[in-house]
């Protein structure tokens, strides 16, 4: 063996003079390489910076400062829109968050457990039953039970990975929604006939929370009880993940054989896992049932999983800071568009920034721009002098908000025939060809593609989704779904996720 | 715990008659092995020789079908893996299996769980035990990665362990290893991918493991390694043990010069020889 001959590299094992600033192509310099690309990146960079540097608990402050003010400012319905589903979603996720963020398990069943939780509550606090339950006795207890249920489930889930987990949850997921439907008639031996869901009318009068005889009736109460459970919550899975049994779960989600080689007990903390994720989204269950004041089977679909699946993902698996705003990204944005005037401001400014990305440059985001609004003039003068049906329609005004600076510009700029469907439809096909184009061409072909393709896209939207029929329905969805995809094609690992390496 | 060289030291670990088949395919045949205390014995043996089912046999990842596979004179057989962690055998994998997104401390510390008791409300609640025991395994993965000089410590600490090199993520992998405090350590072609110094280093290395009180167990197809390691030296092929002695003895045996190259090659290297 040639031990004898010169290592073509620095022995990071030269101790003699370590450098102060790591040299270009050295060990340590490499290392830090992420961390350098991450700053470049401008606002965005220094702004995840300053989070990083920011203690947990300074974490916690910045959403608790503004949490705490807005009821005091905001009406109840707005409170009940914006504050307390967010806040419910939040929780979900949180949930969500110990078993597929952390233990890294596919668990497709998790709304059952919200639904559990809100089932056992009403049924230890309801008129429908005649228990009333104080909240600190019944929360701990449907707590527990959800805890159990978790372990009942996770126990046969053991020895199944992956999408054969999902199957199972799922199916179990399922089967608790059939159940609640049609457990208004089970006939028990020598009970007879119980009735305990209410089945598909759901279970009615629910109980507000009473925590040792003080009731929580506003909204404005349940909303501060929600942000209590959430800095509870949050507190708590910060401290697990930085303990032995959250550097665990990790550990199992990267590599099971090497956790369980290395003395962790693999299949326990699966099990642990489910419970947790379970008791946590049975302790939410309890608060949605209050809320309410109804258990409906429907609110425990898979709709709903999907959503809080998408804020686990949208936020970054595993991370705590990045639920809260994925949380209010899914949840704000549909409730910001049900207001039309909303809906066209989200779009424009949406449709800018998807120009951004896609542009990389402010040069050419300004050509493109620029060239858009004169290709609407130039369009607009000579239809009013050639064809007077192309701008006989007016752009659709909300009648609640009139109009403002915008939908009075747009009027001005933006073709809209009086028969638009139509038209509007073929726009429609005109500009997912158009869009395919544009990613198909490079330089400045793609500016000058880009331009009709802006312009069409502001005709569609103003013709078809931004129409009265349309704004509330699928054009809200679609929105969203929008949002959600630059979302995460700009951060696939979630806003606030690092990134996840497999193999390397 | 000391070392020691006497030819009276009892098996630290014994296998008797393992036997383990995959189907038709008979993958460890009546393998009869034992590793004393204190000593570095090498595996070799051409690929499909059932090197590395040996390791999931010893660690419980695989259950042997018959014979018995004893730890310090008790029984480790059918025990589940992190139980046999827990007795003290710990290995590290042929095809690196770090936990690449956790960061180069939580590696060694995830590790530890099972020399921790601490329950998970202990920890939520930062009761007096969790919070001691964390302080404790921080010191003791910090400890260990020093072990290897400047590479895995300072400011590589909080670092995710997939920005290591390969060669330190070998080394962390060891690091994890021997972190968990093992009466014997198992390493599955700790040399793999490394070019010559960094071999080299390894082999130094594991000079240094074994002076620090480590029974070694080691698998290795560079035989510039082995021949510097090893105190004995067991050649497998198919499953069964087909010498073992001093790496001359073994690496001179008709067998094993047959075993690697085939029968014709093993003529023509012995023409060579005279």
């Amino acid at each position: 063996m040639s031990s004898s001959s010169q290592p073509p590299y620095e022995d990071p094992r030269d101790e003699s003079a370590p450098p102060d600033e790591p040299r270009v192509g050295v060990d340590s310099w490499v290392a830090t390489h992420e961390g350098r690309r991450e700053q470049a990146a401008g606002i965005s960079g220094r702004i995840r910076d300053w989070w990083r540097r920011t203690p947990p608990a300074g974490r916690l402050l910045v959403f608790l400062i503004p949490a705490i003010i807005f009821p005091l400012v905001s009406n109840s319905g707005n409170i009940y829109r914006y504050g307390i589903l967010t806040l419910i979603y939040a929780l979900l996720a949180y949930g969500l968050t110990i078993v597929v963020g952390f233990a890294g398990l596919l668990d497709l069943g998790y709304i059952a457990f919200f639904g559990f939780g809100a089932y056992a509550y009403g049924y230890l606090a309801s008129q429908h039953t005649g228990h009333h339950w104080h909240a600190e006795i019944a929360l701990p207890v449907v707590v527990v039970a959800s805890a159990v249920l978790g372990i009942i489930l996770g126990s046969p889930s053991l020895r199944l990975l992956g999408d054969y987990l999902a199957i199972v949850t799922l199916f179990f997921g399922q089967a608790f929604v059939i159940f609640v439907n049609n457990a208004n008639r089970i006939d028990f031996p020598f009970f007879g006939q119980v009735d305990l869901t209410g089945g598909a009318q759901g279970l009615e009068g629910v109980d507000p929370l009473n925590f040792f005889g003080y009731k929580v009736s506003t909204n404005k109460g349940y909303f501060y009880v929600a942000v209590i459970m959430l800095v509870v919550i949050v507190t708590m899975l910060h401290l697990v993940n930085h303990s032995r049994t959250g550097r665990a779960w990790r550990a199992l989600r990267e590599d099971p054989l090497a956790a369980e080689v290395l003395s962790i007990p693999v299949n326990r903390l699966k099990i642990l896992a489910f419970a947790f994720g379970a008791a946590v989204a049975g302790l939410i269950g309890c608060l949605y049932s209050s809320i309410q004041t109804l258990d409906a089977p429907g609110d425990y679909s898979v709709g709903l999983l999907i959503t809080i699946y998408a804020i686990v993902i949208l936020g970054g698996a595993g991370s705590l800071s990045g639920v809260i705003i994925a949380a209010l990204i899914v949840n704000g944005v549909p409730e910001l568009l049900r207001n039309p005037s909303n809906g066209r401001y989200v779009f424009y400014v949406g449709l800018i920034l998807v120009l951004w990305y896609f542009l990389k440059t402010w040069q050419r985001l300004l050509i493109v721009l620029g060239g858009t609004l004169v290709f609407g003039w130039v369009l607009y003068g000579i239809s009013s002098l050639v064809w007077d049906r192309g701008t006989s329609g007016r752009p659709v005004v909300d009648p609640e908000t009139g109009s403002n600076w915008l939908s009075t510009a747009i009027s001005h700029w933006m073709l809209t025939p009086t028969d638009r469907t139509q038209i509007a439809n073929w726009a429609f096909f005109g500009l997912v060809i158009l869009i395919m184009i544009a990613t198909l061409v490079r330089g400045w072909w793609q500016v000058v593609v880009l331009i009709p393709t802006v312009w069409i896209a502001a005709f569609a939207w103003e013709n078809l989704l931004f129409t009265p029929d349309q704004i509330n329905g699928p054009t809200r969805l679609l929105l969203l779904g929008t949002v959600l995809v630059v979302l995460m094609n700009a951060r696939p690992q979630g806003l606030f996720g690092t990134r996840q390496v497999e193999i390397v | 715990m000391s070392s020691s060289d006497g030819p009276d030291t009892k098996p630290l670990l014994e296998l008797r008659g393992v036997t383990k088949s995959f189907g038709g395919l008979r993958v460890i045949d009546h393998l009869d092995l034992h590793v004393d205390e204190g000593e570095i014995v090498s595996v070799i043996g051409p690929n499909g020789a059932g090197k590395t089912t040996l390791f999931n046999l010893i660690t419980g990842v695989y259950t042997p079908d018959a014979g018995e596979i004893l730890l310090g004179g008790e029984s480790i057989t059918g025990i589940a893996p992190h139980k046999i962690t827990n007795r003290g055998i710990a290995r590290t994998f042929q095809n690196l299996r770090l936990f690449l997104n956790m960061t180069v401390r939580e590696n060694v510390m995830a590790s530890q769980y099972g020399r921790t008791r601490a329950t998970v409300f202990e920890s939520i609640l930062l009761l007096p035990r969790a919070r001691r025991e964390e302080k404790e395994i921080k010191a003791r993965a910090e400890e260990r990665l020093s072990f290897f000089g400047q590479r895995l410590t300072g400011y590589r600490w909080d670092q995710p362990a997939y920005s290591l090199s390969y060669a330190n993520r070998r080394r962390l992998e060891i690091a994890r290893a021997m972190a968990t405090q093992p009466q014997i350590l198992l390493l599955d072609e700790p040399a793999a991918g490394m070019n010559p110094a960094e071999t080299h280093e390894i082999t130094e290395l594991i000079g240094e493991i074994r002076r620090d009180g480590y029974t070694i167990l080691v698998i290795e197809h560079d035989m510039h390694v082995v021949e510097g390691i090893s105190d004995r030296v067991i050649a497998l092929d198919h499953g069964a043990k087909i010498a073992e002695g001093s790496f001359d003895t073994v690496a001179t045996s008709e067998q094993v010069v047959e075993a690697y190259l085939g029968i014709k090659g093993a003529k023509e290297a012995a023409a060579e020889d005279e």
